[in-house]
């Protein structure tokens, strides 16, 4: 193992990456934007010909194409960023260098990801598995897609031990001391992972691959629904919880502030693990075998997120409005002038957040037990989580993409970079606003998602949502390009920007010397999973069972693409 | 959290936060308890490749049953309803029972909240009243294959 680079012998204050760290975290950012650039290229085409735009070139498929646009984004980007992002925090907060049997762990998850990844990708390219990023059976793909998607959860589990192991190791050498906001968050995202991915694995392994392989003929489809909501629904607090812990502790020292609360933000991480697990139910509203009963229950659940998601924005604007004040803000929102608006590691950031507001009102009617009747599958949902991953949680990974690719590769964010980026985010911002809102309100007039382009037999309805396309065209068509020129943008700050000198800076806020350390018991992780079992087996274990007991014959495996 | 410092704004907002929820709550279990807005489901199940030969959906199709009063029997598949032309006269009630021989299909009515999950090896149910007249349109929103966007059907209120 090699220690950190030390230019200038003296840089205890600083920090500067240990060369293998580094290397684990470019591997996995690395990787997520190839998986960007594939997804974005899918969006665009698929986008585009469902809008009626372009018809596609002989071979290639509509539903081929969604296929790989979700994938590639939802899953793949997604897990594969927020793996290098919380390493390099934990590198930074945890003593400032991973373990090397948690580095081992890594790399060892990282190839299984890689290797899963290409597998699935094969098998969508070959046109065996066009069942989208959902694959709900009984559409059958290939086994190729099963074991793939297997072996990136398996690997994913790999990644979590490595946060582990550095989290333990660190807490065991500093008995009775609150650990770092950022591995405490770190901790907390996977350990959310680690329950909701069991879902999904059992539903690939025991279900999915024995049957696409034809090891059994049939296949308990509203069970294997189950089980994939059960993991559907916190994958994505999964990608908004890393995005989170940018909002809560990296945010407050890059605009010059301090973490507002050392406590509080432990307990809403608690608190969206407890209350984004047990939800599933409410992906499941419209369909039959679960009874209303746990259907409102569920609901119930679902919406007691509202509380740590209101904690949160408290916490951040609380932190703004301290900043513009410290710096002479006056009035009632003089603060909101002051912020850094230039630093693009701020304002894709902020603009982010901005969508997240009416994002997560429009979770809250998807979710609302009647109300879902009227949006179910509609484009509305499809632009609600525009709003939410393609918005709040990628223009948050941009920002970070932006000081973290050159920190990593010893380069500096040059001023022409961060003003490129400031274009970048806000054409994102402008392109996904568009989009995002006409697809919204076609949805409400009556669009189906996931569905090619299509008039019906030119029914009447279908003459209203023409200008809704024509306009969710148009904003496809500036997010791929605001996607190619981030692409282009970390290209050079990875490979090409100036050298820096200087050890890099990791922005990391300080919590308030002035508030209480952090209870001992939020550490207390066994509690928190017990309770989380405990929560999933009250709103599961009786529907489940109903499932199993009550389950039609199964269903034989379909290829209708 | 006695340890942790939280402000009396903060308190005051997540009151405020927790009290709508709480009520918004509350009126969510009266429209499904009270006033029995249920969205669609129900318990029955059936053996997919039996659909064609199993009563009532070897002959789906739509029946009256009362005054103003009909039942839809329809199997969704790919890539059609059937039956997939429906005509009622406005005002009328309609029970809609849905399976699917096949994969996952959707049954969804534009501009009415008549929005359907199909699951092969269930039967769906759900009771719409069609108020205003029209020619409306059925859809399959529930991605089926490679003819999903051309399954649909249609209902003539009159």
């Amino acid at each position: 193992m090699s220690l950190p680079a030390r230019e200038d012998g003296k840089a205890s204050q600083s920090f500067r990456f240990d060369v293998s760290d580094r290397t684990l975290i470019l591997a996995h950012l690395g990787f997520s934007f190839i998986a960007l650039l594939l997804g974005a290229i899918a969006g665009l085409l698929q986008a585009l010909q469902r809008t009626g735009f372009i018809t596609l070139p002989g071979g290639i498929g509509y539903y081929q194409l969604l296929t790989i646009h979700g994938v590639m984004m939802a899953l793949i980007f997604t897990t594969f960023f927020i793996f290098g992002f919380l390493y390099s925090g934990l590198a930074k907060t945890l003593g400032g260098t991973l373990l090397p049997s948690a580095r081992l762990y890594g790399w060892i998850g990282y190839y299984m990801m890689v290797i899963g990844t290409l597998m699935g990708a094969w098998a969508i390219l070959t046109n065996d598995a066009s069942v989208l990023y959902t694959f709900y059976a009984p559409m059958k793909a290939s086994p190729i897609f099963y074991i793939g998607l297997a072996l990136v959860v398996v690997g994913s589990w790999l990644g979590s031990l490595a946060v582990f192991i550095n989290y333990a190791r660190w807490r065991k050498n500093h008995r009775d001391q609150a650990s770092p906001l950022f591995a405490y968050m770190s901790v907390a995202t996977m350990v959310l992972w680690d329950i909701c991915t069991i879902g999904v694995a059992i539903e690939v392994v025991f279900q999915l691959i024995p049957w696409s392989l034809g090891w059994v003929d049939r296949i308990n489809v509203e069970l294997s629904r189950t089980y994939f909501w059960y993991f559907g629904h916190p994958l994505v607090y999964f990608w908004l919880l890393p995005a989170y812990i940018y909002w809560y502790v990296n945010i407050p020292h890059i605009i010059g502030g301090k973490i507002f609360s050392n406590s509080l933000p432990r307990v809403t991480f608690i608190l969206f693990i407890l209350y984004s697990i047990p939800v599933g139910f409410h992906h499941q509203l419209m369909e039959p075998g679960i009874s209303n009963f746990w259907k409102f229950l569920q609901v119930v659940l679902t919406m007691t997120v509202v509380i740590p998601s209101l904690m949160t924005a408290y916490a951040i604007f609380a932190t703004f409005e301290l900043v513009g004040r410290k710096k002479g803000a006056t009035g009632l929102f003089g603060w909101f002038r002051k912020l850094p608006w230039s630093d693009v590691r701020f304002f894709s950031t902020f603009l982010g957040m901005a969508f997240f507001i009416p994002a997560g009102a429009g979770g809250v009617v998807n979710a609302s037990y009647q109300l879902n009747q009227v949006v179910h599958n509609t484009l509305w949902v499809t632009g609600h989580f525009h709003i939410t991953i393609a918005a709040a949680v990628i223009m948050t990974f941009f920002a970070i993409a932006y000081w973290l690719v050159p920190a990593l590769n010893g380069r500096t964010l040059t001023p022409a970079a961060n003003r490129f980026g400031l274009i970048q985010s806000g054409l994102w911002g402008i392109g996904m606003f568009i989009m995002s809102t006409s697809m919204h309100i076609v949805g409400l007039l009556g669009e189906p998602r996931r569905t090619a382009y299509t008039v019906y037999n030119d029914h009447p309805v279908v003459a209203a949502w023409a200008g809704y396309r024509f306009f969710t065209g148009i904003g496809s068509i500036l997010l791929f390009t605001s996607t190619v020129l981030f692409l282009a943008i970390v290209a050079y700050l990875w490979r090409w920007a100036p050298r820096s000198n200087q050890p890099v800076e990791y922005p990391i806020g300080q919590a308030d010397d002035r508030h209480p350390q952090p209870p001992m018991i939020l550490e207390r992780w066994s509690l928190w999973v017990a309770l989380t079992v405990l929560l999933v087996l009250i709103a599961y274990t009786m529907p489940v069972y109903d499932m199993i007991r009550h389950a039609p014959p199964g269903s034989p495996g379909i290829r209708s693409w | 959290m006695s340890h942790a410092y939280m402000p009396r704004s903060e308190k005051i907002w997540l009151a405020i936060g927790g009290f709508s929820l709480f009520v918004f709550l509350v009126v969510l279990g009266i429209l499904a308890f009270g006033m029995g807005m249920n969205p669609p489901g129900h318990m029955r199940t059936i053996a997919p490749e039996a659909v064609h030969t199993t009563s009532p959906f070897q002959e789906p199709k739509l029946v009256q049953t009362g005054p103003n009063t009909y039942k839809a029997t329809m199997v969704a598949q790919m890539f059609s309803f059937v039956p997939n032309e429906l005509s009622i006269p406005v005002g009328s009630t309609v029970h809609f029972e849905l399976t699917s021989p096949d994969v996952v299909h959707g049954l969804f009515i534009p501009n009415t909240n008549v929005n359907i999950m199909v699951i092969p090896g269930h039967i769906t149910e759900f009771t719409y009243t069609f108020h205003s007249k029209g020619d409306y349109l059925i859809l399959c929103h529930e991605y089926c294959g490679a003819g999903h966007h051309l399954m649909m059907g249609r209902l003539l209120v009159q």
